[in-house]
């Protein structure tokens, strides 16, 4: 059951904004609180510590450098997907679509192989603050890629049957999408540098 | 798209609506006025469940020690050994209390049930910018509310920590916290879709006319309310992650290094910082607050202008001061934890922001006041609760300035006085705003009146008993009687002289519960029995009072449009004492 | 609906599309340059307040650059930028004044 709500896909004259655009700004500004938060705590526990360890003593920086070029990439390859559907190219938006999620999925690898690396040792959230901070901050960023994923996926798949019958929708859902994947990647410039190079 | 093609358009979705079966009509609606009504009865049955369990503390703590008859014996001997209360059980009782009233009663009802109802039939939308979104921050709270209710069931019991869940208490306390916070997660969760809904839909979905300054003061209170729940709430869920991986990966984000249970050390990393907790969770619960009255203030000031036949006194200066306390809602939080030990200088910082934010409240309260000045006052039931609130809020409000002041609160923090503070603000006042809110928009939502009589015997006596339930506290409060003692107080030799008023406010606890019977009943007999009544009942001039009552599927017969400001009631000249909103102007 | 769209903007919006590209790609460029700084960084080994503040800037820049073309906020309207403004004034007290509450009782590096 539908119902005709103004400016789904229209935008909006006064505002300039269709309902999802504004939409998914406000979840993204949530999301800047929750990981606030996270940030917040890291500095008040770091600041309130006697010591703390350099990322380096545990954490693998080459990887998470490579993790880092593959989120940007992942980044561009999603702008290039919703550039592709501007230009009314589903078979490009395909395959650009189809490598951000294959980077997203690399990302994954690359972070699972991390964390069995870390448990291997003997190094666990509950072994020190710092690993506490480190897996809290980096699963829950995790957990969001995984998200963004599964809808980057869904609109790759089975969403994209929307493309056919309203093409325009179909492309601000991925521009939608799309500010969702770069929030990842924004949370993950700031995660980097702090986690492990500090 | 013009009106015909709009009419058979709404006749169309009619027919369509029709087709709907029971589940998808009644129980997973995309509807916002089946979504509010959902949320308004789920809300209302928190409230009186919440209530239930302080109407079992206060016999713990009027007679500390005795068995209470029948209802002690069936609440079996894990929580009440032949029928006395464990202090255990007490502490779950609070916590739960407090939990349950704040997110799983007051703001579904205030923000869910009446934000979801009225808003988008005020600003003249067809429903909320995203129903199924909608829908899922619905069930999502539901979830939740399942969550903390099936939490009294595990081993252990609810949470007991307080609704504040302090840590390292909270950390070390039985399951039932760890259900605390999946509950809360979900309740986080509904409360940012609900929110981003709110935001979108008021900016987006504006009738034609309906700029942000013609918009009915109840809309920008929900539109700030809604900000504050997209905000605050993030870093109370990031809280309750880093809550439940200390409880579960015994990670030490809140635990300090070599403490001490039960004559052992915690084996523990530690390096932690309970006082961490406590600024995630402030940082959250002081905004929390202002989504608890916002809404009231919102509503009263509907009825008021509707029943002074006055345009609001002050409008432009109201909504001015909504926005500025929404702001400074988010920057005076640690002025509940001026005892934690932080220096001076950040100390006064937050006084400082704490009084000024003061500032805003007393606005509000004054043109609310002031309106009623010249006003043609019909004391109708929804008026009524409207009146009560005012004086209500007032004292709530001043009473929280001792302890917005450092020095003063010194003594008064953790003490009953903070209790009757915030009881005033939330009980006797917000949930007054929402009884007016239910006698005024019930003919909405039913296309029938309720009883005024009943409604009238309903007001007198929850007035009367909020003020003798609350009054007394600051009494004990100023005498130094801490809160959550579970024998309130009794133990204590600084708290025998005003250990009576324990008794005082449990019989009124008791009193008030007896006047919410005719406020039960007349709610739903009048669903069936109650005075049929049109579209517009209470000659209001907001456009939700041009749609039928109840309106269909899509609200309005006709797409509406706003030609004026939302209380043009009186206007000199005019044929009658109201031009609503949606009338255009003739010649 | 969407085809007076296409014909209306076409040309407009497809050039409109390519500028946006092309800013991508030279964003694309410049995050992994900075990825490099920050890391290169990292191997000075500078005093630690500096190494902080650096790394802190460099994150910075690059989150702008995301946030300026990934995010299309150069060309946003004004109501997004309220939302997002406020949201970063509400940031920074988050970020700052819990530890500020300490200050005075832990021991500072």
């Amino acid at each position: 059951m539908s119902m005709e709500i103004p400016y789904t896909v229209d935008v909006r004259p006064d505002t300039g904004l269709t309902n999802g655009k504004l939409g998914i700004w406000l979840f993204l500004a949530s999301e800047v609180m929750l990981f606030g938060a996270l940030f917040a705590s890291y500095v008040m526990l770091r600041v309130g510590a006697h010591e703390w360890p350099a990322g380096a003593t545990y954490l693998n920086i080459p990887l998470a450098t490579l993790n880092t070029v593959i989120l940007i990439s992942s980044s561009v390859t999603m702008v290039l997907a919703w550039a592709s559907l501007a230009k009314r190219d589903f078979s490009r938006f395909r395959v650009f679509m189809g490598i951000t999620i294959l980077c997203g999925l690399g990302f994954l690898v690359i972070k699972y192989f991390e964390y069995t690396s870390k448990f291997h040792h003997g190094y666990f959230p509950a072994t020190n603050t710092f690993l506490g901070v480190y897996f809290t901050l980096t699963g829950l960023h995790g957990l969001h890629v995984i998200g963004g994923m599964a809808v980057n996926g869904y609109l790759w798949g089975p969403g994209s049957a929307l493309w056919k019958t309203d093409p325009v929708h179909f492309t601000n859902r991925v521009e939608n999408a799309g500010l969702f994947w770069h929030l990842v990647d924004l949370v993950w410039i700031f995660l980097f540098p702090i986690l492990y190079l500090l | 798209m013009g009106l015909e093609t709009a009419v058979a358009h709404g006749a169309a979705h009619d027919a369509q609506h029709e087709e709907l079966g029971f589940w998808r009509k009644y129980v997973f609606s995309v509807d916002h006025k089946m979504i509010g009504i959902q949320y308004a009865i789920t809300g209302l049955l928190f409230l009186l469940f919440g209530f239930c369990l302080m109407m079992l503390m206060r016999w713990q703590l009027a007679y500390p020690g005795a068995a209470l008859p029948i209802l002690g014996t069936l609440l079996g001997e894990a929580r009440m050994p032949g029928g006395t209360m464990l202090p255990e059980f007490y502490n779950e009782l609070g916590a739960m209390h407090g939990t349950i009233m704040v997110f799983m009663g007051v703001v579904p009802l205030a923000v869910g049930g009446f934000g979801n109802f009225v808003l988008p039939l005020q600003i003249g939308a067809p429903d909320m910018a995203f129903p199924r979104i909608n829908m899922a921050s619905y069930w999502s709270y539901f979830v939740g509310g399942c969550v903390m209710l099936a939490s009294f069931f595990v081993p252990g019991g609810a949470a007991q920590s307080g609704w504040t869940s302090y840590a390292p208490l909270s950390v070390i306390a039985g399951s039932g916290q760890t259900w605390w916070l999946i509950g809360m997660v979900f309740l986080i969760t509904s409360s940012l879709l609900g929110s981003i809904n709110f935001i979108v839909t008021t900016i987006q979905l504006r009738a034609p006319g309906l700029s942000f300054w013609r918009l009915p003061f109840f809309v920008w209170a929900q539109f700030v309310t809604s900000f504050l729940l997209l905000l605050a709430f993030p870093p109370l869920e990031g809280a309750a992650v880093l809550q439940l991986m200390d409880r579960l990966a015994k990670t030490s984000f809140f635990l300090p290094s070599g403490l001490v249970v039960s004559g052992q050390v915690l084996e523990v990393s530690g390096g932690g910082n309970p006082l961490l907790w406590q600024h995630l969770f402030w940082f959250l619960a002081h905004p929390e607050v202002y989504v608890l009255i916002l809404p009231a203030m919102g509503i009263v000031a509907e009825v008021i202008a509707n029943n002074t036949r006055k345009p609001l006194w002050g409008y432009r200066s109201m909504v001015y001061s909504l926005m500025f306390l929404g702001f400074m809602s988010f920057i005076v939080w640690a002025h509940h934890m001026f005892i934690t030990g932080m220096g001076t200088t950040m100390a006064a910082f937050f006084q400082t922001t704490t009084m000024i934010i003061s500032i805003p409240s007393v606005v509000i309260l004054s043109a609310l006041v002031l309106s009623l000045y010249g006003g043609s006052i019909r004391f109708t039931t929804p008026m009524l609760f409207a009146l009560g609130f005012l004086p209500m809020f007032g004292i709530g409000g001043l009473t929280g300035l001792p302890l917005g002041l450092t020095a003063a609160d010194i003594h008064l923090h953790d003490t009953y006085y903070v209790i009757g503070h915030f009881h005033y603000v939330v009980a006797p006042g917000t949930i007054f705003g929402l009884f007016a809110g239910i006698y005024y928009w019930f003919p909405k939502a039913t296309g029938r009146l309720m009883n005024e009589t009943l409604g009238k015997i309903h007001f007198a006596g929850s007035f009367v008993f909020m003020n003798v339930i609350f009054m007394p506290m600051f009494i004990m409060g100023l005498a130094g009687v801490s809160r959550r003692l579970y024998d309130g107080g009794a133990s204590y030799a600084h708290a025998q002289p005003v250990l009576q008023w324990n008794v005082v406010s449990s019989w009124g606890a008791w009193g008030l519960a007896l006047f919410q019977i005719p406020f039960i009943f007349n709610f739903f007999w009048s669903i069936y029995r109650g005075k049929k009544t049109d579209a517009n009942p209470w000659h209001a001039t907001t456009l939700e009072w041009s749609a039928p009552s109840p309106p269909p599927h899509g609200n309005f017969l006709t797409p509406p449009a706003a030609y004026r400001g939302p209380y043009e009631y009186s206007v000199p000249g005019a044929a009658s004492d109201y031009s609503p909103q949606w009338e255009a102007a003739k010649a | 609906m969407s085809e007076s769209h296409d014909t209306k903007n076409a040309h407009a919006g497809h050039a409109d599309v390519d500028h946006h590209v092309r800013a991508a790609y030279y964003v694309f460029g410049s995050l992994l340059v900075l990825t490099g700084f920050t890391v290169g960084a990292y191997f000075l080994h500078l005093p630690h307040k500096l190494a902080i503040t650096l790394a802190l800037l460099i994150a910075t820049v690059k989150g702008t650059l995301v946030a300026a073309w990934f995010m299309h906020l150069v060309s946003e309207r004004k109501m997004i930028f309220w939302m997002l403004g406020l949201t970063a004034v509400l940031f920074f007290p988050l970020l700052l004044l819990p530890t500020l509450t300490v200050l005075d009782r832990i021991m500072l590096r």
